[in-house]
């Protein structure tokens, strides 16, 4: 196996261990909205990091938490709703994200690529920031667990039982915003919040938990990204859309068993 | 009952009012629960009863006016919607662990008490509305709270089921000693299990023992005024539920402690 291809393995690998425990709370609080937000707002981030000739991963990290932080906060007026303000933010940045791209006049092809994601382009330093990043989400969702799941329940009734549930809110978008940072290489802005949604949702029909959730979803994530990768390498397709398919084959496949167990 | 002066103070509003989009939706609200005290407070629906408890619960912060807690207070919390998404895979035992852990006593005995320990392992979804109620209560319960705040707490349980948990509400208050505000829409449901009443309109209209709230021209004339068919009911109860000992004692006790003049 080439070397390129193993370190693409790795680094999908690592996100998806956190991609799909985030991808959970994106089905519960229906946030699907959010997590194209935020993935749009990315893209931004790519092209300032090229006008500004700053490393790619900090840069989006930056422009995806600034977009999400003032969701927060305008969310917090009620002047509109949380939808129509997603549609302003979300489009709004994809727009300049664009705009700043085709100013810059760098070959479309950059463009595909951050849209559809590449497996060639992953470094060896990418992995170490991918790996830190994951372990640093992985120890944040287990510390702040309990908040986490009594806030996704009921805002009022964690607040009134004494967890913080504004902190909670925030640690989860500021978590969402690292891992699509990270993600977006290799699974691309268009289809980053599938990767982390269907998992998630593949894993619901199987658990009774949220916790059992989340470690389906966790395995089923895995699983779709290095298939999909696989995939990728075999028939020299995008790597995001690759392993998107390869999330929605497993999808069916686990349709079709416990059809079959109920049955 | 222990509702003296000395008795410790778990949860004050003074003059509390709360303004939202340019309205005041409850305006100079002043209450106190102390420690084995049962406060209930009533009112027509929009006279700002949730909002009241949510203010003193702390989820609101009053525009005016203070709310004061006893630091460290342990609340257990019913709030009168809490609707969980299908997509959230919950079963009533995860769910009664939300905030806090819980030994295997306390959660049984819990569940036994308002009638539902057989539900222990059914998703939370697929309860009916009167079990997804003593549920709610159950969980609230095995907190071991300080203060119990308790919205509408038998909204869809059964005529038999209802007068069981007032009962149940009334008896974990003397075992325990802690301090009950409740919510309920009528007065002659919790007439006899409760010592204060606050009688609400946007503004407290009137207050103090339960009879004398009922007698008190301010909330006739309220609930006269909006449903006679319900004035008449409240009231042929009001006489029907109340033997003249317990009433006059219910009265000998409050009067000193509350101070307002009643009656």
């Amino acid at each position: 196996m080439d070397d390129f291809f193993v370190r693409a393995l790795l680094a999908a690998g690592g996100i998806a261990l956190v991609a799909a425990p985030l991808g959970c709370f994106i089905v519960w609080r229906r946030m699907a909205y959010f997590g194209d937000t935020l993935a749009h707002s990315s893209l931004l981030g790519v092209a300032l990091s090229l006008a500004a000739d700053v490393p790619l991963i900090p840069a989006v990290f930056t422009v995806s938490l600034a977009v999400a932080l003032t969701l927060v906060v305008l969310q917090r007026r009620e002047w509109v709703s949380t939808d129509a303000l997603l549609g302003l933010l979300s489009h709004a940045s994809l727009a300049i994200g664009l705009v700043v791209f085709a100013l810059l006049e760098r070959p479309s092809a950059y463009l595909a690529e951050m849209l559809l994601g590449d497996i060639l382009t992953v470094s060896q330093r990418d992995i170490v920031l991918i790996f830190s990043v994951a372990l640093a989400v992985a120890v944040v969702l287990l510390l702040a667990w309990r908040p986490l799941i009594a806030m996704t329940v009921n805002h009022d009734l964690a607040e009134a039982e004494g967890q913080n549930p504004v902190l909670a809110h925030v640690l989860l978008v500021v978590m969402m915003a690292a891992v699509i940072a990270v993600a977006i290489q290799i699974v691309g802005v268009l289809l980053i919040t599938a990767m982390l949604i269907i998992p998630a949702v593949t894993a619901r029909r199987f658990a009774a938990r949220p916790e059992t959730m989340v470690l389906f979803a966790v395995g089923f994530a895995v699983l779709a990204t290095q298939v999909g990768l696989w995939g990728s390498l075999q028939w020299d397709t995008p790597s995001g859309p690759s392993i998107v398919v390869a999330s929605l084959a497993v999808f069916l496949v686990s349709l079709a068993v416990s059809r079959g167990r109920h049955a | 009952m222990s509702t003296t002066d000395n008795t410790e103070s778990l949860v004050q509003l003074h003059n509390a009012g709360l303004r939202e989009q340019g309205r005041w939706r409850v305006r100079g609200i002043s209450l106190r629960v102390r420690a084995g005290e049962i406060v209930t407070l009533i009112g027509p629906n929009g006279s700002g009863k949730s909002t009241t408890a949510k203010l003193a619960l702390g989820l609101l912060t009053p525009s005016e006016g203070r709310a004061e807690r006893r630091p460290g207070l342990r609340v257990g919390y019913v709030p009168q919607a809490l609707a969980i998404d299908a997509a959230m895979p919950m079963s009533v035992d995860r769910f009664m662990r939300l905030s806090n852990r819980l030994d295997e006593n306390t959660l049984v005995e819990a569940l036994e008490s308002t009638g539902v320990a057989n539900l222990r392992h059914e998703p939370v979804t697929a309860l009916s509305g009167g079990q997804y109620q003593r549920v709610l209560i159950a969980r609230a319960i095995a907190r071991e709270p300080d203060l119990l705040v308790l919205d509408e707490p038998v909204q869809g349980v059964d005529l038999p089921g209802e007068a069981a948990l007032y009962q149940l509400i009334a008896d974990i208050r003397r075992e325990r000693g802690c301090g009950v505000l409740m919510i309920s829409h009528d007065l002659h449901v919790v007439m006899a299990a409760t010592d204060q009443v606050v009688c609400l309109n946007g503004h407290v209209c009137c207050h103090g023992a339960p009879r004398a709230v009922a007698e008190d021209p301010a909330y006739q004339a309220l609930y006269g005024k909006l449903s006679p068919a319900l004035a008449v009911y409240t009231h042929h109860h009001d006489h029907e539920h109340l033997p003249d000992g317990s009433v006059r004692q219910i009265d000998n006790n409050a009067s000193p402690g509350c101070g307002h003049d009643h009656g």
